[in-house]
């Protein structure tokens, strides 16, 4: 999962500061996994250098927890190609497929074409898989079911949360 | 055991039975109306024989026995009494005619006083008959007031047409057989109640035939539904109860619609009460009232069939094994076996044959043996039905795909198709049988007759004391009559009639005027005041010693009932010898023959008959005679020739019978259309997919047809088979010629097949819908 | 707007409403011969009803399909039954088989419906069932074979009449995955040997990596994935 990334499209929904970026973070994301401080600051100094986000105000007082960051269109634009671009079909990828809709649906996007998308994805992998099945042997035929069947749960996944985007909006955007 | 968990069961079978949807009410609805039928019949059945009995009791009561030759004393306490019957169309009316001759004079039943000479008390039916405007001839011959309606107790049918007129001077009639004196009515010997035994015979068939079909509706009716059921109850299996209960639970549901049934029952039978009222079989009607079934009887009825409801529909289960998981039909049962399948319609007419060529005279039919060979019978079709649609099905060839999908089916699971029609042929056989039992009975009443009608189509018998001349004008000025002749008969004796023993000759004697004598034999020339005699008759040894010229004999013109009108009689010198002829009533003349004139005035006016010859084209001719006759003696009796005397006595009978087997065939229809469509609905997701492959609509309509169409068909074979065999045994019984009603065979099957169509017909606005591709989609 | 080139079966604007539930909300596709494309997508979303307006089965309220550029739409109710006739196959869930016919007399049964004679349908039909290894059922009833057997029947029924297009709804539904496999190899490869175009809705992603690609309708609405990507 992309850290950088998802701070970025929390950003686009408004400027923030760095502990609100970290508080919202938790909040939708972190859930057993609370972020650090210090990854929160450097990620945005790592997108501050790549000019992704830049420093919208500095609260008197100091200190980099001060700091109020804003997205750039730059930054606006590599959301867009990171949420567009499907992950590789592999194990455990929930959670990155999570966030992604997650912050499609903050920021207003159609998390159900990152749905599609995905499963388009999954599914070409799956034919591949079918295909060497099919003309391979037995052990051949083994290997490619359990690489099958984790795709399949995946996709059984993809299909869920598209059902269930309404609920997953009202419950991100409240 | 635990009567508790009985009770509950049955109440939780009789609630799904009203619960079950639109199917589960059809169940219960055809259920109940079979066994309403069939208990409505048999109440009705029970009754008949205390119906019989109540007619026969209120016919001996009412009975003013004329038959006497001794003729009573006027006395206070007696009536005379003139039997009057008539004859309306082709209804018989009974009429009397009465004259109290005292206060203490006996009242006839049914009747508050005696109506004063003119006026005339009447039944209902007769008062309906005289009010309508079929009844305008009649009241010319019945001039009489109408001052009052015979009472039920007076009566022995509801349709029965009688009337007691009021009249004077009736003493001088009295005759010993047509007019009496009486001082009491009802028979001096009864006897016990004896019915014609064809009647018994045909009231036991109709019951029976009638009684078959619903029987075999009601083993229907409660399998109607029985996947649902059988699924309802595989659920109930699965969620703990066992097999025993499910059965209770099934016993339940048939038990409410056979309760439900039972409420029908009785209405159907107070319903056929009030119409048996209006009904007259073989000129036989009863009063609702009569039709009252032996309690114990009734009782039975309202117990067994219920009863046999619950019954079949256990022994329907039998064949099921009920499982938590779904419903498991036990294998499929071995080829049907033959052989005691034809053992019931052999066993049938064994008991039926010890009967045959018995016929009216020789004693009642054994009833038990009669319902028992026509129900073994009809079983007998129900029987072979399902080995015949087997057989036939398994050997039925391909053809068009329409023919190999409903061949197939039938395969598959002929013995539904054959329960479904077996009360159709049941239905069939047995009006069959009874239309040609009918016809044939029919066609006995209707036997040609003796009387020539080319010469006379009406005689009319005048009573004593009436001129025969006056008669003869007065017929001869009805519109339509041609030709009317009148002879008079006697006794031409060598010794008087009072003169007791002695051996005395006698020769017959005919008395008319040339023309109507021309009529009985050839005569050469005839004047009034000539005799003639007829020469050699057969056996006739007595005439030739007689017919001496100058023999002096006695002339009786009274058939011995007045010795005082004797005559003296010279055989006169010119008498000539005839060739012997016949009268128009076919009857040889032998003896001699008088004209009016060689008759002495001292044998007084002799009881004479008129020939009467019409003109047909003349409506109701006939009726204008009787009137004619009616008012020159009231005592005539007149008598109606016709080539075949054309006997309606079966007309309405027959009618009813179509109705009633129609009925019975409309309902075994609606059977046939819940299961078919039960059927198609069970298959809506196949028809769906059959569709969207492309099959033509036509296909499968035609396949439905098909279904229905050829187990129908084998048992419509087999249902004039049988009812051909049942009819001629039966006529054969009946004494009866036998001959093959062709138009009741193919009335019955003609209706048979069209309830085929209908049913096909009605199943396929429902077959075009289930074929639509809404049944494609899961859930 | 043309079908696109070389496409076989295409449909577009579909609507169709079943009283106040609508099916399609403006559904497309499109297919080429010999190609099996997938209609995926959650229950209730309208992928049968598009396979029944596909096949002719049911009339759109309103859009086009075109067959071989032939409007569907402008045929009669008999044409199209004669179309599915000869052109299409169909392969169901379950429930599809007559089972009162033995299994061969199901496979020569769309034959039969051609007017092919008795004889020359069943030997046809024989062959199409050797090739889904199911010959030795043949005098066998639907009700005496397994589910996964039954499947196979009606795949070589789908086949048999030389159809173009077959149509596949849910076809391993009811079967268990080996069983379901093992149909979908016999049935891509029957298919794909005729060069027959095969619309297989499914749910199932198991079944539909048997395709080349899929379509997903949701909300009666359709989304071609190549397009998209």
């Amino acid at each position: 999962m992309s850290i950088g990334h998802t701070l970025l499209g929390l950003l686009e929904s408004g400027p923030r500061h760095g502990y609100d970026l970290k508080r919202a973070f938790d909040e939708k994301f972190g859930h057993d996994r609370p972020l650090h401080y210090g990854q929160v600051y450097s990620t945005m100094s790592r997108l501050l250098k790549n000019g992704l986000v830049e420093v919208d105000g500095i609260e008197a007082g100091g200190g980099p927890e001060r700091k109020r960051y804003a997205i750039t269109d730059a930054g606006v634009t590599d959301v867009e190609r990171w949420l567009a671009t499907p992950e590789k079909p592999e194990p455990y990828l929930q959670s990155t497929l999570y966030t992604k809709v997650v912050l499609a649906l903050l920021t207003h996007r159609d998390a159900a074409d990152i749905l599609d998308t995905q499963r388009s994805e999954h599914l070409r992998s799956m034919r591949i898989l079918t295909d060497r099945k099919r003309n391979g042997d037995l052990a051949d035929q083994l290997v490619c079911d359990h690489a099958l069947f984790h795709l399949e749960a995946d996709l059984r996944w993809l299909e869920l949360t598209a059902a269930r985007l309404d609920k997953l909006r009202a419950a991100v955007t409240r | 055991m635990n009567l508790r968990q009985w009770a509950a069961d049955l109440r939780l079978g009789a609630k799904f039975a009203f619960t079950g949807g639109r199917e589960g009410w059809t169940r219960v609805l055809l259920t109940a109306v079979g066994v309403g039928l069939g208990v409505a019949l048999l109440l009705l059945t029970t009754a008949i024989p205390s119906a019989l009995n109540v007619r026969h009791d209120r016919g001996e009561a009412r009975s003013d026995y004329t038959y006497s030759q001794k003729v009573k004393p006027k006395a206070d306490d007696t009536l005379v009494i003139a039997d009057v019957d008539t004859t309306y169309g082709n209804k018989d009316i009974r009429g009397r005619l009465v004259e109290p001759e005292g206060p203490r004079a006996p009242i006839a039943p049914g009747l508050a006083k005696y109506p004063a000479p003119g006026d005339m008390v009447v039944s209902p039916a007769l008062k309906k008959l005289l009010d309508s405007g079929d009844g305008r001839l009649l009241r010319e011959r019945l001039p009489y007031r109408v001052t009052g309606t015979i009472a039920e107790s007076g009566l022995i049918g509801s349709q029965e047409l009688a009337y007691y007129a009021g009249a004077t001077g009736l003493a001088p009639h009295i005759n010993g057989w047509q007019t009496a004196r009486i001082s009491e009515y009802g028979t001096p010997n009864p006897v016990s109640a004896k019915s014609d035994p064809v009647l018994i015979l045909l009231v036991l068939v109709v019951f029976v035939v009638l009684l078959m079909p619903v029987a075999v509706f009601i083993t229907a009716a409660v399998r109607f539904g029985g996947e649902q059921r059988d699924r309802r109850l595989a659920a109930l299996r699965l969620v703990g109860s066992d097999s025993r209960m499910t059965r209770r639970i099934a016993a339940g549901e048939a038990l409410a619609g056979s309760l439900l049934g039972l409420v029908l029952g009785t209405v159907f039978f107070l319903l056929g009460r009030q119409l048996a009222g209006s009904l007259e079989v073989l000129d036989v009607s009863v009063f609702p009232s009569y039709l009252n079934p032996a309690p114990a009887l009734a009782v039975l009825v309202a117990v067994a069939v219920p009863a046999a409801a619950v019954l079949v529909t256990l022994l329907a289960l039998r064949g099921v094994v009920i499982e938590p998981l779904g419903v498991v039909r036990t294998t499929r049962p071995a080829r049907r076996r033959l052989w005691w399948r034809l053992l019931l319609p052999v066993i049938g007419l064994a008991m039926l044959y010890p009967m045959i060529g018995k016929g009216r005279t020789e004693g009642d039919f054994n009833q038990y043996l009669v319902a028992g060979g026509v129900i073994a019978l009809l079983v007998g079709v129900t029987a072979l039905l399902p080995w015949i649609v087997e057989a036939v099905v398994a050997r039925l060839g391909n053809g068009s795909v329409s023919w190999q999908l409903a061949v197939r089916r039938l395969q598959l699971s002929s013995g539904t198709a054959a329960r479904m029609v077996n009360g159709i042929a049941v239905a069939v056989a047995g009006a069959i049988a009874l239309q040609m039992l009918f016809a044939g009975v029919e066609g006995d009443y209707t036997k040609a007759s003796r009387n020539d009608v080319n010469r006379a189509q009406v005689e009319v018998q005048l009573s004593r004391g009436v001129d025969a001349d006056e008669a003869v004008a007065k017929f001869r000025s009805v519109r339509g009559v041609r030709k009317v002749v009148a002879l008079a008969g006697g006794n031409l004796s060598d010794a008087s009639v009072k003169s007791a023993g002695g051996q005395n000759r006698n020769s017959p004697v005919t008395i008319g005027d040339c023309a109507a004598l021309r009529e009985v034999a050839a005569l050469p020339s005839c004047r009034d005041g000539d005799a003639f005699v007829v020469a050699a008759a057969d056996y006739d040894t007595d005439t030739p010693v007689l017919a001496k010229p100058g023999k002096k004999l006695y002339l009786d013109t009274d058939q011995g009932m007045d010795a005082g009108r004797e005559a003296r009689w010279t055989v006169p010198q010119g008498i000539r010898k005839v060739a012997p002829g016949t009268d128009p009533s076919g009857m040889e003349h032998d003896g001699f023959l008088l004209t009016r004139g060689a008759v002495p005035a001292a044998a007084g006016q002799p009881v004479a008959q008129a020939y009467v010859s019409l003109d047909d084209a003349v409506p109701d001719v006939r009726e204008y005679v009787r009137n004619a006759a009616a008012a020159v003696d009231p005592f005539a009796n007149v008598m109606v020739w016709t080539r075949n005397e054309e006997s309606k006595k079966f007309a309405s009978i027959r009618t009813g019978l179509l109705v009633g087997a129609t009925c019975v065939l409309a309902l075994i229809g609606a059977s046939l259309l819940v299961s078919q469509l039960e059927q198609l609905r069970e298959r809506r997701k196949l028809l769906s997919a059959l569709v969207a492959f492309g099959t033509r609509r036509r296909t499968l309509s035609l396949s439905v047809l098909w279904q229905t169409a050829v187990p129908v068909a084998l048992g419509l074979l087999l249902a004039s088979a049988v009812g051909l065999t049942l009819g001629t045994v039966l006529l054969k019984m009946t004494a009866t010629t036998v001959s093959v009603d062709w138009s009741s065979v193919l009335t019955m099957t003609g209706i048979g097949a069209g309830i085929v169509l209908v049913v096909t017909l009605l199943s396929l606005p429902p077959l075009l819908r289930l074929m639509r591709p809404e049944g494609l989609r899961t859930e | 707007m043309t079908p696109p080139p070389g496409s076989l079966l295409t449909a577009e604007n579909l609507r169709k409403a079943y009283g106040p539930t609508t099916a399609l909300d403006g559904a497309e596709f499109s297919i080429h011969p010999g190609e099996v494309v997938a209609v995926m997508g959650p229950s209730g979303s309208g992928k049968s009803t598009l396979l029944h307006c596909l096949a002719g089965i049911v009339t759109p309220d309103s859009g086009s399909i075109t067959y071989d550029g032939r409007e569907l739409s402008a045929m009669s109710d008999a044409q199209r039954s004669a179309l599915r006739r000869s052109e299409f196959g169909f392969v169901f869930q379950f429930g599809q088989l007559v089972p009162e016919l033995t299994c061969v007399e199901n496979v020569a049964l769309p034959l039969r419906l051609n007017g092919t004679s008795r004889k020359e349908a069943e030997r046809a039909a024989l062959s199409w069932m050797a090739r889904l290894e199911v010959d030795d059922l043949a005098k066998k009833r639907p009700g005496e074979v397994s589910g996964g057997q039954g499947q196979r029947v009606a795949v070589a029924r789908s086949l048999v009449s030389g159809p173009r297009v077959l149509f596949a709804d849910e076809p391993t539904g009811a079967l268990d995955s080996l069983n379901g496999e093992r149909v979908m190899e016999l049935f891509t490869e029957a298919a794909r040997s005729a060069n027959a175009a095969v619309v297989l809705v499914t749910h199932e992603a198991r079944v539909a990596a048997y395709s080349d690609r899929e379509i997903v309708v949701r909300d009666g609405r359709s989304r071609d994935m190549e397009r998209l990507v």
